[in-house]
């Protein structure tokens, strides 16, 4: 069951998209999402719809993998659709079905709201896709080390943030191993009535528990036992470096607000 | 109990686009009481088909036939509490899922999901912690505090205290020492033998495959490769060389030693007591 997780996981390939550095791709979803609320109109919805699907195209990210990302979300974003249809009275009268009353502005307003919020998880989504976790990491730290000189533990916390993403795959690994285990003995995680559910869950987060500890100690041990002592002075093995191509996306973004702004009613 | 596999199929992730061919058209056939060992290489599908065997897993193709309950792929299976309680399995490292505060009381988690009232729960749990060589104290201790070795026995007493009729053992002994190694096996050979239960073992131990099986079902790429008692299987070296295993020990021995004596020995081998005793019958004849 959690091997049909999709959001956030990286999907090996070669685009310009996947050569991106890290730092240009987050610098680019950062003012990305700012400039998404640039758009109030047909035209701007318009140019940042072909906009995004230029980037999605460029990214060779087969459709499939991304609607497969999108389904956790699309109630989140139905319920906000219907929210402005019906509380949002604006425009001509469009239809009354008993209490509710439907105005053209709410439509309109729910559709544009929505189509934020898909853009939104369609760009941050592509990010996940196409950046293996460890190099989204080397992006944050490089991004955040001038934060170094006021004393913010940067390395610590993008070394903390790249082993809680390398670990997530063996925990759920671990999860579904000790659902079996427990299974095999007669344990019912899915029927039966609340309470008992929440104590079936005691002989599954237990051994979790334990071996996330175990790991968390042979872990801290192997790192020390190869002489790691934190940031300073620490070489690295994967240099990020900035091309042509990342000035050129980030232009390209700037041109795209720029475009915004003009056309925004 | 019989077991039937009739041309299971099963994909990881089945519908998604990571979707992954484990295991296909595996058919074969554990009959009541046998001992059966599957062996193949690493990613062969075994693992797998022992999540079948009591349907932590449903086929997506083909069915499986377990006592008198039929399993057919694309229907809807509930109430499997009694499978679940007939096929005990033995994952690997199962002390992994110790949980309970005393062993006793992580032993008696099977029977009680089975609805063994508590007395008999305790008594079963006594029994159980004998048959895996563990002194009856332990029942007090917290599993957390004991050695990895004894941890494992209290998980497989655990399985073994839901008294089930069919026992899956998925590399039960590895990583413990040669001594644990031996008393496991041969407690669950005498299991087999004595109560009748029936035995399924995924190895990678060609030795312990020769040793206990009465059958032996070779897996190669998530399809059975062939299936035959254990002469039949180790007698036929390239087969086994062809998907990256090899015969036991003592057969590659005996084959050296008959490349030596430019003859082959009467019978095939397949226990180092078995060659000792071949050979010293050899030995008398040619006085």
């Amino acid at each position: 069951m959690m091997e049909k997780i999709i959001l956030g996981r990286y999907l090996p390939a070669d685009s310009v998209i996947h050569r991106m550095d890290p730092r240009a791709k987050l610098m680019f979803i950062f003012g990305f999402v700012l400039i998404v609320f640039l758009a109030n109109n047909v035209a701007t919805y318009a140019l940042l719809g072909a906009f995004t699907l230029f980037v999605v195209f460029l990214s060779k990210v087969k459709p499939q993998f991304l609607i497969a990302g999108l389904k956790p979300v699309i109630i989140l974003i139905l319920f906000t659709f219907f929210l402005h249809v019906f509380f949002t009275k604006e425009g001509e009268l469009l239809a009354e079905i008993g209490f509710f009353t439907i105005y053209k502005g709410g439509v309109i307003k729910g559709i544009f709201i929505s189509l934020r919020f898909f853009l939104l998880i369609l760009v941050t989504s592509l990010l996940t896709l196409t950046t293996p976790p460890i190099s989204v990491t080397d992006g944050i730290e490089a991004l955040f080390g001038p934060l170094k000189k006021i004393k913010v533990p940067v390395h610590e916390l993008a070394l903390m943030m790249s082993i809680s993403l390398r670990f997530i795959p063996t925990l759920l690994d671990e999860t579904d191993k000790i659902m079996k285990a427990q299974m095999a003995r007669g344990a019912d995680f899915a029927s039966g009535p609340i309470l008992e559910r929440v104590k079936a869950v005691i002989p599954l987060l237990i051994p979790l528990f334990v071996s996330a500890f175990k790991r968390a100690e042979e872990l801290a041990v192997a790192m020390e036992a190869r002489g790691y002592k934190g940031g300073e002075g620490r070489t690295k093995y994967r240099i990020l470096a900035w091309k042509s191509r990342d000035t050129v996306s980030l232009v390209l973004l700037a041109v795209l607000a720029a475009a915004l702004l003009v056309l925004r009613s | 109990m019989d077991i039937k596999l009739r041309e299971v199929e099963y994909r990881y992730a089945a519908g998604t686009p990571f979707e992954r061919l484990a295991i296909t058209d595996v058919s074969f056939h554990i009959p009541s009481g046998e001992y059966v060992a599957i062996i193949g290489h690493t990613g062969s599908g075994k693992s797998t088909v022992l999540q079948h065997l009591n349907v932590l897993l449903k086929p997506l193709k083909g069915e499986i036939e377990i006592g008198r309950r039929t399993i057919v792929a694309g229907r809807k299976e509930k109430n499997l509490k009694d499978v679940r309680r007939r096929v005990g399995i033995v994952f690997q490292f199962p002390e992994h899922q110790l949980f309970e505060e005393t062993v006793e009381k992580d032993i008696c988690f099977g029977p009680f999901n089975f609805g063994v009232p508590m007395e008999q729960a305790k008594k079963r749990a006594r029994e159980a912690v004998q048959l895996v060589g563990l002194p009856e104290s332990v029942l007090e201790r917290s599993p957390f505090e004991l050695s990895g070795g004894q941890m494992r026995r209290v998980a497989i007493a655990g399985v073994l205290a839901m008294k089930p009729d069919v026992l899956v053992l998925d590399e039960p002994t590895a990583g413990l020492d040669p001594r644990g190694r031996h008393d496991m096996m041969e407690m669950f050979s005498s299991l087999q033998k004595k109560n009748g239960l029936t035995c399924v073992l995924v190895t990678h131990s060609m030795e312990d495959a020769a040793r206990y099986a009465d059958r032996i079902v070779m897996m190669h790429k998530g399809r059975v490769y062939k299936t035959g008692t254990p002469h039949d299987i180790f007698r036929d070296r390239d087969s086994l060389t062809a998907i990256g295993l090899d015969v036991p020990e003592t057969v590659r021995f005996q084959r050296l030693m008959e490349a030596q004596l430019g003859r082959p020995l009467s019978r095939l081998c397949l226990t180092p007591e078995e060659l000792a005793e071949e050979l010293s019958r050899m030995r008398r004849e040619s006085l």
